[in-house]
Parts: structure tokens; sequence; C-alpha cells
């Protein structure tokens, strides 16, 4: 390594520190600003050096310069674009795609790396083999994977579980054949071989999310960042350069992270995700005595009573809320009942929403300050100190059925609504949550069902307590 | 093996334990822009897909060396654009323009709270 090869070496390492500054100021909302600032100048950094060394090297040809100035441009021009335009509550979609071109370069990188270093005499290094097969395979896995993700969460593509007669045998021929071959590669220098590589694993990652459930959109987002992130370090050990390894291994280990939490919040193994959604297998089993149980449901002005004279409310978003636009019809209303002296604070789920910290961001772009964000260990104990709950599309991780044992969601941590004096739920009608499962909350004496779609009740439920307090 | 992959591996190896010791220090309020954080992070893949250039000298690796670029500048670019764009709505305050409501507080009559909201508006007058 020359002296010039070294300093770019330790330029990279510094970008990559200034990587892990920036995450770290992510600890608090305080100051995670900060950290995405201080992250983008070590980004910066990585690129100005990145620069100096193709043209200290001097061997990029005319047509190289024109290729990457123009890719980087148009790269460039969409990836704004798509930041500037994209609704938060499309925030998944755009993650998704973010992976699927990051695991695509990575995995590109590798192709490059092994079609030039074929075509000179001598063929591959073994150890750079392994990496650049790594790479090939996750990287083409993710692009795929997230495609289809992406396309799952716009709607482009059914968000039902997708599963066809011998699609399962598929996948895992799929699998073999990708794995086998890149393990025969490890021994004898094929181009063809690593062509079928890139194919199967394009295929496996197609079939791989396809079976998936929105529901566990999640937890597969965060597993397909994880890939990303390990597709880069493989990139990084390819071309021998520390800041795409140390990026790579940092976001390897965010997105297993949050993969475990998420698959912790829905009490579902990882495997059982990836092998099929819910409601895919056995039929689904009634809760015995809730089905035959009473549902009481109330209209606008009672609810807006409840709510105007409680002193302590806690409002509990899920998905629906987001899927109808509610989110700035609850913070309207959430700020009257505030302005009246009443406590208010919201209970957030970890898997409310499409992808982690998801219904954090949605109430946060509708003006919701922070601190009345509490999540789920927080916010369990407030239940039985509180008047109201309001439940506004979230169905499974209310039900009280998941303490017991025997039954789908058995075990699955959930909020505690069921401690609240009083219960208001906003919900379209009595259908089922993903576990297609009866949600015992709304069989419960205290509490009242408000049938409506969230956006139209948050507009009538503000509209009657501003009626009945002047 | 090569001290360059020993390096390496330690390298990566060290990363993944830092990794995980920052990333669990993450509220779950931040978890969105966690990732997409993250998301731009493996951005720094378009100085790989830059360094194709530098060997790229026919047609495949012309196509190969575009294709990497776009890909790569769109996932920089676009993430840290929409990390900002995000982290900016995290406020610990509601915005008070932002929310006709807040209105009636700060005619004071309502006790403390409005005695606070108007000293919030104060200050907030003080500072623009």
């Amino acid at each position: 390594m020359s002296g010039f090869e070294g300093t770019i070496q330790l330029v990279y390492v510094l970008a990559a520190a200034l990587f892990v500054l920036g995450l770290h100021l992510m600890n608090s909302p305080a100051t995670a600003r900060r950290g995405n600032q201080v992250s983008m100048t070590g980004m910066v950094i990585a690129g100005v050096a990145t620069l100096i060394l193709l043209i200290h090297d001097g061997t990029v040809t005319t047509t190289g310069w024109i290729v990457l100035i123009a890719g980087t441009l148009i790269g460039s021009a969409i990836g704004l674009y798509a930041a500037r335009t994209v609704q938060m509550t499309a925030m998944p979609q755009l993650v998704s795609a973010f992976n699927s071109v990051g695991g695509g370069a990575a995995a590109l990188i590798a192709i490059y790396d092994y079609i030039n270093s074929e075509s000179h005499a001598g063929g591959v290094l073994g150890s750079t083999t392994v990496f650049t097969l790594l790479d090939v395979l996750i990287g083409s896995v993710t692009f795929s994977g997230s495609i289809i993700a992406a396309g799952k969460l716009q709607g482009w593509i059914g968000g039902q579980p997708i599963i066809f007669k011998g699609s399962r045998l598929l996948n895992v021929a799929l699998a073999v054949v990708a794995v086998g071959t890149a393990a025969f590669m490890l021994t004898t220098a094929s181009l063809p071989a690593l062509f079928i590589v890139v194919l199967a694993a394009l295929g496996f990652g197609v079939l791989m999310v396809l079976p998936i459930g929105g529901a566990d959109m999640p937890v597969v987002i965060s597993l397909l960042n994880a890939f990303t992130g390990t597709a880069v370090a493989m990139a990084g050990f390819v071309i021998g350069n520390w800041a795409l390894i140390v990026a790579g291994a940092l976001v390897g280990a965010s997105g297993g992270i949050l993969t475990k939490l998420m698959a912790d919040a829905m009490n579902r193994s990882l495997a059982n995700i990836i092998v099929g959604g819910f409601g895919t297998g056995d039929s689904v089993v009634a809760v015995g005595a809730a089905a035959d149980a009473h549902v009481r449901s109330i209209a606008a002005d009672d609810a807006a009573i409840q709510l105007a004279y409680a002193s302590k409310v806690i409002i509990v978003p899920g998905y629906g809320l987001a899927a109808a636009q509610a989110q700035h019809g609850v913070a309207e209303l959430a700020t009257l009942l505030e302005d009246r002296g009443i406590e208010v604070s919201y209970a957030i789920h970890p898997v409310a929403g499409r992808m982690p910290g998801h219904m954090n961001v949605l109430l946060a772009e509708a003006n919701v300050p922070y601190p009345l964000l509490k999540e789920m260990d927080e916010i369990n104990p407030e239940f039985g100190r509180s008047d109201v709950a309001l439940v506004i599309g979230a169905n499974d991780v209310t039900n009280p059925a998941a303490r017991r044992p025997g039954n789908e969601i058995s075990g699955m941590p959930i909020l505690d609504v069921d401690q609240a004096k009083s219960i208001i739920v906003v919900k379209r009608s009595m259908g089922h949550g993903y576990a297609g499962l009866e949600n015992e909350l709304y069989f419960d004496p205290k509490t009242s069902m408000y049938f409506a779609d969230a956006k139209k009740a948050m507009a009538e439920l503000t509209a009657a307590v501003k009626t009945l307090v002047g | 093996m090569s001290t360059a992959l020993v390096t390496d591996l330690t390298i990566f190896i060290l990363a993944l334990l830092v990794g995980i010791e920052v990333i669990g220090k993450v509220p779950a309020t931040l978890h969105t822009p966690l990732m997409s954080a993250t998301n731009s992070i493996h951005g720094i893949v378009l100085a790989g897909a830059l360094l194709i250039g530098l060997t790229a000298h026919n047609t495949v690796g012309y196509i190969l060396a575009f294709v990497a670029a776009v890909f790569a500048s769109a996932n920089v670019v676009g993430g840290y654009v929409v990390t900002e764009r995000m982290l900016k709505m995290f406020r610990r305050k509601a915005p008070e323009q932002n929310s006709p409501e807040m209105g009636t507080a700060l005619n004071g009559h309502k006790g403390l709270k409005g005695i606070l909201s108007r000293a919030d508006k104060a200050r907030s007058g003080d500072s623009a």
C-alpha cells in the first residue's frame, strides 16, 4: 500500500467513525438531526476521497468518467425526487426501494470484480471468491426481495400472502441451486455459473417475500435492511475498502436488532414469518366465550362526553389510523382535549405501522410533540390510571387473549388497554385483525364500539367535543 | 489466510459489535428515521460503484459501472434527504402557528397551562 492509498484508506476510516458518531447521536430525538448531519459529513468526505483516488489513479477513461458522472447525476436526481415527494405513510416502500438499489449496487460490484479478474490470466483469488459469492448471493436476494416488498406495500402486488402450488418447493430448489453453484465456483472459475447464481438468487428473493403478509412487513423490511448491510460489507471485502466494511456492518447490526425487536413484538419467530403468513394454514378457531357476547356501540355525542370530562386519555393508534389518513384528525382532537387540561398521551405498540417506529413518524408529521409518544413498557402501567382509552385502528395488539395460552397470539406483548376505566374503539366493522382472531376487548363491558372510518370519526368527535364545551 | 483478510475481518467484527452497542440505545420513537439513516449509510456503496471506473475499459464494464452508480447514488442522496425530512418533524412542543386550538390557551384563562404557553410564546418571540 503506497502512502497515497494509505492516506485515502485513513480518510475512509474517518468517514466510518463519523457514521458511528452519527448513529450514536440518534439515541435521542433532540440530537438525532445533528446525528444525520454528522453521518452526511462522513459520506461527503468518503465521496471526495473516492473522487481524488479516481483522479490520482489516472486510469479512468473519458467514457468511464462520462458513465460515472451521468450515473451519479441521474441516480441523485431520482433519489432526491423520491425523498422530497414521498408521503410519510409510504416511507416503508421508500426504505424498501433504497434497500433494493443498495443491495443491487453491492451485487454489481462483486459481479464486475468477478468478470474483471476472470478475464485476466490466472483467474480468481481464493480468498476474494468467498466474499464475492456471498455478496452476489445476498445482494441479489435483497434486490429482488425488496422490490417485491415495496410492490406489496405500494399495493402493486396483493398484500395477502401469495402462495401457489409448489412455490415452497421451487423456493427451496432455487436456494439449493444458488448456494450449490456458488460452492462449485469456489473451486472452478466460471462466468456462466455466476449468472446461474445471480438468477437463482433473484428468483429466491421474489419467492421469499411473496408469501409474506402485509402485517409482517415490519419484520421483512428490517430483515432486508440487514441483508443490504451485509451485502455492502461483503462488497467492502471484495474491493478491500474499510468504509464499506464498517458501514455495512453497522447497517447489518441495525437491521438485525430491528428484525428481532419486530419479530418479538409480533410473538413470531423469524422462521415462522418467512415460511408463511397468518391465516394461510390451519382454519381459524374463534375464542369460545367471546363469540356470543354482547357488543355495545356508541354515538359521537356520547363518546365526546366521555372524552371531554376525562382527566386522563390515552390514544392507541394502529395501522388503520394511518390507512385512513386520520393522524391529523387525531392530533386536532388531542389538542382540543389538552386545552381543556386533559392529560393526553399516545400508546405506541412496536409494530404499529408498516415498519419499525412508523407510527411515531406519522404522528410527528401531524405535529404531535414526541414526549407524548410513549413506548409500550412506559405506557402500560398508566392505563389503570386513565379514564378513557381511545383505540383507533389497532386490533391484535390490544387483545387480552394474548395473556392466555392456547391461541394464535398467546404470549404476544400487548398494550394493557383493558385496564383503563373505559374504552372507546373506533373501527369500521367487527372485522378481525391479521391474526384472524376475535378481539376480546370489544366484548368487555367497559368497551364502547364507535363504528366509523377513522378520519370521519375524528372529525365527528372533534366537532362533538367543541359543541359540548362551547 | 492473508494479513489483509485478517485485518478486514477484524474491522468487520468490531464494527458489528459497535453497531449492536450503538443501535441498541436508539429509542423506538426513532426507529423509522434510524432505519432510513442506516439506509443512507449503506449508500457508501457508491464509493465502490465509482471505483469500478478504475478498471472498466469495455462496454460490459461501463454498463455495470453506470447501473451501480445510478443505484448507489439514488440510495445515498435519497436516504439522507428523507431522513432529514423526517427528523425535522420531531418536535418537543407542537408548533403554535399550525394549531388554531392552541390560541384559546394563549388567551390566558386556562390557569397554569395558559401562563406556560404564554411564556413559551414570549420565549419563541425573543429568539425570532
